[in-house]
């Protein structure tokens, strides 16, 4: 790990104070999985991809397709802070004629690789993404971050017979494993059960790291790179809504309305746990 | 430009060996050409070309969902590549990957969807394509071609390797007619005259085509002059090819080998009622399902033979002011 722990988890409550905050200007948002995915995200454009936020086109950039498409505000945030565009920008959420749409939009966010949003299409086409690269045999990587939810789709498990079949190392994926979709606990819905195991029983290399341990995400995407014949499955035991204090308790955190006090709420608590991280040694 | 064969007559070989040799001559040309096929290369005839090109000839197993968003992933990263399987999966299956993957995110994707409508023939209903068309037109920014014959879709596979965009072509594995000369070329979205004429006009697309020009054969016996187009772009329509048709000619038939529902016959009375409206009658699958049975069966029960289309054309000038 090049950055500290410390570091990368101030990135990360940055991170969620930048995505509520575009969601504080439509009023709401997917809170839930926005929270849960920011020291993924912080890990990521913190240290481990190859990005470049002044050519966000840059040829020899690694790919992000974010599977989970309806938490672009966690990756707008994370463009935010990363210099992609200004944070005044944020606020334009879902505004008419904006550049960050509720869903992720290649066509609109510098730094949105790819559009998603119906849920299964974007591990495809990060799949393809991996496919076409080592075609032209580029060494770039992409990753892709999916639901838990996602996992329902059918389409996630032919990519995932795909890319093990065509031996995609270039390819890491991540499942954001926060237990609930929209209408409550996976298990009671749709029970994805082992899904480290499910992906290992489909070829990948698969591990199982907790999702909010910075160093724990920065050493299995390590393993991954070491992986030579395999694509690499992280998943990621996360917490819904985890460090949003109006949202981490509430059962329904998919997608929240919240007012003026609760965000305010938030941030203060956000900055109270930098102040905290600060104070480490 | 294009030149119809002065005598109609089927093709030496069937569209699925021309549309393999054109692939292997696109591959051959560019590097980034790349086949995808949902477990099917033995069907449409693309075993050589996987053996060929075996990084760049992906047979994926019979996951079209998947494949459509692979390859549309893959042309994120400039592979321009060309997708493959039977009409029906090749539409129905895939729908919201060819929306959201491939059109809504503008990227760079040929699809391919074979045994288009009665040509699934003893496939039967389940197998039998004839709504392929209606689904994609319903997609904005997708192209939507239907070659007539070998000569035409091989000329229009060459045009479209760089051309950027979503074009979903409509095919039959089969020998079909041949209706235009080697070396015949199009321009996409502009449909092609076959026989110029002055009392009506039939808009064709196909495997119907060479029924169409029998039936304007025959009309001409009785001295009734017809116009027949090949209107192998369903999407953009050829619109000012549809008003002019109906300003000079007065009344048009549709044939199809869809559909009447979404189809041909619904692309032009849209076209013509906004244009210049003149009475329709459309000939094509009547908005039932497909059946087991042999394209000549088929053809009847559906009211498509060339005798349909006779009476069809007599039934429209009936209604022509």
């Amino acid at each position: 790990m090049k950055k500290s722990a410390k570091e990368l988890n101030i990135f990360a409550a940055n991170i969620r104070k930048a995505a509520l905050r575009a969601m504080n200007a439509f009023h709401g948002g997917h809170v839930g999985g926005s929270m849960s995915m920011a020291e993924l995200m912080a890990v990521l454009y913190g240290e481990a991809m190859k990005i470049d936020p002044k050519n966000p086109q840059w040829e020899g950039r690694d790919w992000l397709v974010v599977s989970k498409g309806h938490c672009g505000p966690a990756v707008y945030g994370t463009l935010a802070c990363k210099g992609y565009f200004p944070m005044e920008e944020l606020e334009t959420l879902n505004q008419e004629g904006t550049r960050l749409p509720s869903h992720c939009d290649r066509l609109h966010t510098p730094g949105i690789d790819m559009t998603t949003g119906s849920l299964g299409q974007g591990v495809s086409c990060a799949v393809g993404v991996a496919w076409g690269l080592k075609c032209q045999k580029k060494t770039n990587r992409v990753y892709t971050i999916l639901g838990d939810g996602e996992c329902d789709e059918g389409q996630v498990w032919e990519a995932a017979l795909f890319a093990a079949t065509k031996k995609l190392s270039n390819l890491t994926a991540f499942v954001d494993y926060n237990k609930k979709q929209l209408d409550g606990w996976t298990k009671d819905i749709c029970d994805l059960g082992d899904l480290r195991a499910k992906f290992e029983a489909f070829g990948w290399n698969a591990l199982e790291v907790d999702g909010h341990d910075v160093s724990a995400i920065a050493g299995a995407i390590e393993q991954a790179e070491q992986c030579s014949a395999k694509p690499t499955m992280i998943v990621l035991n996360t917490v819904k809504g985890k460090d949003c204090c109006f949202a981490e308790e509430m059962f329904y955190n998919h997608f929240i309305r919240f007012s003026q006090e609760d965000y305010d709420a938030a941030i203060q608590w956000l900055n109270n746990k930098i102040a905290a991280l600060e104070q480490e040694g | 430009m294009y030149k119809v064969v002065s005598e109609i007559k089927p093709e030496k070989a069937e569209m699925r060996v021309a549309f393999a040799a054109v692939m292997d001559e696109l591959a051959a040309a560019d590097p980034a050409v790349a086949y995808f096929d949902c477990d099917v290369i033995n069907s449409t005839g693309m075993v050589e070309f996987c053996k060929k090109y075996p990084d760049r000839g992906i047979d994926c197993g019979i996951q079209e969902a998947n494949m459509i968003s692979v390859a549309a992933g893959a042309s994120a990263v400039g592979m321009k590549p060309f997708t493959q399987t039977f009409g029906p999966f090749a539409a129905r299956r895939v729908i919201d990957q060819v929306y959201i993957s491939a059109a809504y995110a503008k990227l760079n994707v040929r699809m391919f969807g074979t045994d288009a409508g009665i040509t699934a023939s003893y496939n039967g209903g389940t197998h039998m394509p004839i709504e392929d068309m209606g689904l994609m037109r319903a997609i904005p920014e997708v192209t939507l071609i239907e070659p007539a014959d070998s000569v035409m879709l091989a000329d229009l596979m060459r045009q479209t390797k760089d051309r950027y965009g979503v074009f979903y072509f409509r095919t039959t594995r089969k020998v079909t007619d041949q209706i235009y000369e080697e070396g015949s070329t199009f321009e996409i979205g502009k449909a092609a005259l076959l026989r110029e004429g002055t009392d009506a006009t039939i808009i064709v697309s196909g495997y119907c085509t060479s029924d169409a020009l029998a039936a304007a054969d025959a009309l001409a016996a009785e001295g009734i002059s017809v116009r027949v187009l090949n209107m192998f772009t369903w999407k953009p329509v050829d619109r000012e090819a549809i008003a002019a048709a109906a300003q000079e000619t007065g009344a048009i038939v549709t044939v199809e080998n869809h559909n009447i529902l979404t189809g041909l016959g619904s692309a032009v009375a849209e076209a013509l009622c906004e244009t210049c409206p003149a009475p329709l009658h459309r000939v094509g699958v009547p908005d039932r399902f497909g059946e087991v049975g042999s394209v000549d069966y088929l053809k009847k029960i559906f009211g498509m033979t060339k005798d349909d289309i006779i009476q069809a054309v007599k039934a429209v000038l009936a209604r022509k002011k």
